[in-house]
């Protein structure tokens, strides 16, 4: 492998962006296919398959064998609200190898007690996700919890600009109505809206916060493995 | 999902960038019961110094051997593990499985 290939890949990885190495076997020629080249690549359909499943493998490329080594950023899952169906979240997110942030400006729900070993931010999502601390991408889910439009409208913001793969928010219909409306004196079109799952879950009929979490988490990963999967800009 | 394989690229561009002679070893096909999924990766570098797996512990010192060698050939090779390899390779998968490992030099 040449090392400046080698150098992009883990830039790639770096930056949080998918990308493919083909490597032809047994001779090693290699190229780089970034995640946004993917359209124009002879292999294009090949590829977009390998990054929807996240899986590496060796494919046949015109009679030839090719290693195809896929790269994808790990999933991560940000939880505005520290609230009792975020705590049954945290039981639950470990063994689907989903990395959890949870934020809450509210102090008093926002505790290592009531969340040991989570990563916690005690900030408003504007700050939390504005500001660096957390930056928002396409390989990451995001359930807005507290049902209160102060705290969930702009982490709902952000996660729209961001494009997550996931966007979804509690509530009932009358108050995702509401939520709607908002938006879109925010400025937000239809469309972009509209990938909001609300109310938040697969139709489970989910009662206790635990079902709610995995009504969730079902959600999450039906959107994280329909196919096409989130495509880099 | 797939960190710690880049965490081994990432050792593997440190090290070539370090001056060191490196070469990565990728499992690149797996039969019936292997112990490391496809795109496994293990990062040696001319000394026989090593991180990743591509077997868990049962062909690494095969590979390693191997991986010296193409570090000084240049050439890449494909190599297969198995039961039936077993005295081929003096290594073996002892869980039954076969994988098929591709070994290049970091130029």
């Amino acid at each position: 492998m040449r090392a400046d290939l080698l150098n992009d890949l883990n830039a790639e990885r770096a930056a949080r962006r998918a990308a493919i190495l083909v490597t032809e076997i047994p001779s090693g020629e290699q190229r780089l296919v970034r995640a946004a080249e993917i359209a124009g690549d002879p292999l294009a359909g090949v590829l977009a398959k390998h990054l929807a499943a996240g899986k590496s493998g060796l494919v046949e490329a015109e009679g030839r064998p090719v290693f195809l080594t896929v790269q994808v950023p790990p999933v991560r899952l940000v939880v505005i609200g520290a609230v009792h169906i975020s705590q049954a979240l945290a039981a639950m997110v470990g063994t689907l190898d989903l990395a959890l942030t949870v934020i809450d400006p509210r102090t008093a729900f926002a505790t290592p007690e009531r969340f040991p070993g989570i990563d916690l931010v005690a900030e408003w999502p504007d700050v939390a996700l504005g500001q660096g601390v957390l930056a928002l991408d396409r390989y990451c889910a995001l359930a807005a919890l507290t049902h209160d439009p102060k705290i969930d409208d702009p982490a709902l913001s952000a996660a729209l600009r961001a494009e997550c793969f996931y966007v979804g928010a509690l509530g009932s219909r009358k108050t995702h109505a509401a939520r709607v409306g908002r938006l879109t004196e925010a400025g937000f079109p239809p469309e972009a809206i509209a990938r909001i799952h609300a109310p938040i879950g697969l139709p489970l009929g989910a009662v206790s916060p635990a079902e709610i979490a995995l009504s969730i988490l079902a959600q999450i990963v039906a959107e994280l493995r329909r196919a096409p999967k989130p495509e880099a800009s | 999902m797939l960190s710690t394989d880049t965490d081994i690229l990432a050792t593997a561009q440190a090290w070539r960038r370090d001056g060191r002679d490196v070469a990565l070893a990728t499992v690149i096909e797996t039969w019936g019961s292997a112990p490391r999924p496809v795109g496994s990766h293990l990062v040696i570098d001319g000394e026989g110094n090593f991180l990743g797996s591509v077997s868990g512990g049962c062909v690494e010192g095969a590979v390693i051997t191997e991986a010296v060698e193409v570090i000084e050939a240049g050439t890449p090779r494909v190599l297969e593990f198995g039961v039936a390899d077993e005295t081929a390779w003096r290594a073996g998968l002892s869980c039954g499985g076969r994988i098929r490992v591709f070994v290049e030099r970091i130029d």
